[in-house]
């Protein structure tokens, strides 16, 4: 049983680091996308940021250096991951519930960082005993905090019309999976480990290759129900944890223009020289076959001349 | 269909319609101003057209009258859905409509931050996450044919209905993108309306006849939307000039066709039929400024509009292509757009990535460079001559599209001694209401449903900015600098009487540029009938 829950484990850190991949893999593969980004846009500088100014502000802009702020972008992106800013501006009700679900998630996170760098601490001989206390704080704390969030979204998804028509059993099933899964945490942390010695052990065992028999029935559901959850997040809409930075980065305040660069022109080319199957007449009557053919003709002017 | 008991399902069902504003459903508007009765849908266009939404009719889908003709209707919509997911038919938009397929947490967090959605009452119809969702449980059925798609997503039944009630949904949205700039996770669901009109027009052939056949059809055939060739529009802005040059006081000359000259100056052209003023205004102020510049008289160069970006790629793409070689012919220096939001947008920010190598003229929007002539000193002010209340629209394509915010602030706050800001405003502004082509549509009862719904936000913030400017004896003034915001806050002066009742009249900003300019008679802005 206990080599089963390992090979679980291995299995389920490979099927999420692949899913995420290839996401990601699939999203940078697109072809390129036109600009359509959304002021404010927090690397403008010179100010521009806070009012939700742009370069584009300035006579003859593509002649002028650019003013941007890294720090102010960063600035912002702590507020959305940290305060879920958004939701707190836009849905404040919403926020009271997902705020402890993602501030829990984080919690978790950092426990199982942290019980990752003191299991290494612990097959190197250290003790490391702060990097465990952090592991007893953000543990409980994170179980608890999640357990909490994933309850109220469940009830405001059972019973706010606003949200209830556009649940799926995927949004109940993902939510009952956070609270089972925490819950189990729980349990195990009160009765079986209180200190996290045995998830120490196993997660040294995973990284040694050591496989140490655990056979407490409890902590075994508990890693089979971690698994399970991490796996099955990168194929769910969950996977905005990670997208969410491209949607930002790549679509939201992607504002770089094309000042006659080589790089731009040539990704234009190539998508200006792609197939075009839509059917309309407008489209598809003159024989032209690719985006570049399509894009220069005027149709119009033909019938014209053709009258 | 009661607007609170409305389901994702209820838009497959056989019932005359999907739902309906009334007028007690309403978002109140400030001083009890007087609600109009709406016209019904005219019977005829019923007869012919699925009307089978609400009480409006936009996109005009021909009604099946065969079981096959029903079909045919899905199946080419689900044939147009699969190429809005191909990488090489919607590679300018496929990234995302994918990321807003699959991140989207359906938490509603945008919903709030809809005007439509507001102005109705929250009818559900409008809810920026209705029609997506509808067109996420098609996609992740019928084309990525998700397994168990009905548990994970939620159930959507198939029929024409279904098609004909998206389609003209994609229609009660402005495109705005308030709703998206709300998104926590960066969904975009003022995207997946636009995607939908793309599929009707590029796939389907059917798209309102003002934005298509009127609009980018006309424009490519014989230079403009407005059906004026190059000879009538040049006849048109000559006759301005001279009637303005009198009224002025001030001798300018429009030039045409100027090779080599720094800028290429495109207007909507639909300002020379509707608001000569602003044509004449932007030549004064050319001229006192001593520029360098020209319009075009090429196919598409006198007038800047691009309807394409509201509902089809190729038409777009087709137009920025036109508007940059008439520049390219000229040999500019640049192209500056005056003041049309969405031909800002088109132009300058999405061709970036349209435009092929040659013809990437630089391009920029008037408002800088209307700040900066009004702040040199070349040209004499006297502000008093604007000392009425005036508050400023914010084109979303303008300020929450391109971030241009301040120039326009910064000519109100030298010239506008009265100026005060609409809340909220700059990028997190409301649309006029006539965004994504509504400003340019009358018929039937398009007009009423602009004013009743989709206007109501804007026209609510105009008259609480001017709270304390009340009654017919004080003149106030909208400065909305863009041709289609132009045209939706008239018809709202115009159907809710502020004109006479207020005093209420509106314009761009370089009518109140050439208003205060001292070299100009007095009075180049008045308050007569529009």
């Amino acid at each position: 049983m206990s080599l089963f829950v390992y090979l679980i484990t291995y299995a389920g850190i490979v099927i999420f680091c692949a899913a995420v991949l290839k996401r990601i893999i699939s999203y940078i593969n697109n072809p390129m996308h036109v600009r359509w980004e959304l002021y404010p846009v927090p690397h403008e500088g010179g100010g521009k940021a806070e009012y939700g100014g742009s370069y584009l502000e300035e006579v003859d802009w593509w002649k002028k250096p650019r003013e941007t702020s890294k720090i102010n972008e960063l600035k912002v992106m702590a507020a959305e991951i940290l305060g879920l800013k958004a939701v707190y501006e836009y849905n404040r009700p919403l926020w009271f519930v997902t705020y402890p679900f993602h501030i829990g998630l984080y919690f978790t996170v950092m426990f199982l960082v942290f019980l990752f760098i003191g299991s290494i601490a612990g097959l190197m001989g250290i003790e490391a005993l702060t990097i465990m206390a952090i592991v007893k704080f953000t543990g409980p704390l994170g179980f608890i905090l999640t357990i909490c969030g994933a309850a109220g979204l469940l009830y405001k998804r059972l019973t706010d019309e606003n949200l209830k028509i556009y649940s799926s059993i995927e949004h109940y099933f993902n939510l009952i999976l956070f609270i089972v899964t925490m819950g189990v945490a729980v349990l195990t942390w009160l009765f079986v480990d209180p200190d996290f010695v045995m998830a120490k052990t196993f997660i040294a065992g995973l990284i040694s290759f050591k496989l140490t028999g655990i056979s407490n029935p409890l902590f075994l559901i508990q890693i089979f129900l971690i698994v399970a959850t991490i796996t099955y997040i990168p194929f769910t809409h969950m996977s905005h944890f990670f997208m969410k930075y491209f949607l930002y980065h790549d679509i939201r305040w992607d504002d770089k223009p094309n000042i006659d660069s080589p790089e731009t022109n040539a990704k234009i080319n190539v998508v200006l020289n792609y197939p075009i199957t839509w059917s309309a007449e407008h489209i598809a009557g003159h024989g032209k076959k690719t985006w570049a053919e399509v894009a220069t003709f005027n149709p119009e002017a033909q019938t014209e001349k053709e009258q | 269909m009661s607007k609170k008991s409305l389901t994702i399902n209820d838009v497959s069902k056989a019932s005359p319609i999907l739902t309906k504003v009334d007028n007690e459903d309403l978002m109140p508007l400030p001083w009890n101003i007087k609600e109009k009765e709406s016209k019904d849908i005219a019977e005829g266009i019923q007869n012919d057209y699925a009307c089978i939404l609400d009480d409006v009719s936009v996109l005009n889908i021909p009604k099946p009258k065969t079981k096959e003709e029903e079909q045919e209707l899905v199946d080419k919509f689900i044939s147009g859905m699969k190429k809005s997911f191909s990488r090489t038919d919607n590679w300018t938009f496929l990234t995302m409509l994918e990321t807003t397929m699959e991140n989207c947490a359906k938490c509603n967090t945008c919903s709030d931050a809809c005007h439509l959605y507001e102005a109705s009452g929250q009818n559900e119809m409008y809810r920026p996450n209705y029609r997506t969702e509808i067109f996420r449980r098609i996609y992740k059925k019928y084309v990525k044919k998700e397994p168990f798609s009905d548990l994970r997503n939620g159930k959507v039944d198939l029929n024409w209905r279904t098609i004909a009630r998206l389609g003209e949904m994609s229609y009660r949205c402005n495109i705005c993108r308030r709703c998206a700039q709300a998104c926590p996770i960066g969904a975009d669901n003022a995207l997946v309306a636009r995607e939908i009109r793309k599929i009707f027009s590029q796939e389907m052939g059917i798209a309102p006849p003002e934005l298509h056949k009127g609009g980018s059809v006309n424009q490519m055939r014989t230079g403009s939307s407005t059906q004026m060739n190059a000879m009538v529009a040049k006849d048109n802005v000559e006759f301005i000039d001279e009637d303005f040059a009198e009224e002025t006081g001030y001798e300018f000359h429009t030039p045409w066709d100027v090779e080599g000259a720094d800028i290429l100056l495109i207007h909507n052209a639909g300002e020379i039929m509707a608001w000569p003023d602003n044509i004449a205004a932007f030549s004064i102020i050319f001229e006192a400024a001593g520029l360098s510049w020209t319009l075009s008289s090429e196919v598409a160069g006198y007038d800047s509009i691009n309807y394409g970006v509201f509902y089809d790629d190729v038409q777009y793409a087709r137009t920025a292509i036109l508007h940059a070689q008439a520049a390219k012919k000229l040999g500019v220096k640049k192209i500056v757009l005056a003041e049309c939001g969405h031909a800002h947008k088109a132009l300058t920010v999405i061709a970036d990535r349209v435009l092929p190598e040659g013809l990437q003229i630089p391009r920029e929007s008037c408002f800088p460079l209307l700040r900066d002539i009004v702040k040199s000193g070349k040209i004499k002010f006297d502000p008093s001559r604007n000392n009425f209340p005036v508050t400023l629209h914010d084109p979303c394509n303008v300020t929450r599209l391109m971030g241009i915010i301040k120039p326009q602030r910064e000519i109100m706050k030298e010239l506008c001694p009265q100026f005060r800001e609409m809340v909220p405003n700059g990028p997190h502004n409301y649309c006029c209401g006539g965004g994504s082509g509504f400003a340019i549509m009358h018929r039937n009862n398009i007009g009423d449903w602009r004013n009743k719904v989709t206007g109501r936000k804007k026209i609510s913030q105009i008259l609480n900015a001017f709270s304390d400017s009340r009654g017919p004896e004080i003149e106030k003034y909208v400065c909305a600098p863009c041709s289609n915001c132009k045209g939706q806050i008239r018809d709202l002066i115009e159907g809710y009487e502020l004109l006479d009742k207020e005093q209420l009249t509106y314009g761009g900003i370089v009518e109140l540029i050439v208003n205060a300019m001292v070299d100009v008679n007095p009075g180049f802005i008045n308050w007569e009938e529009f």
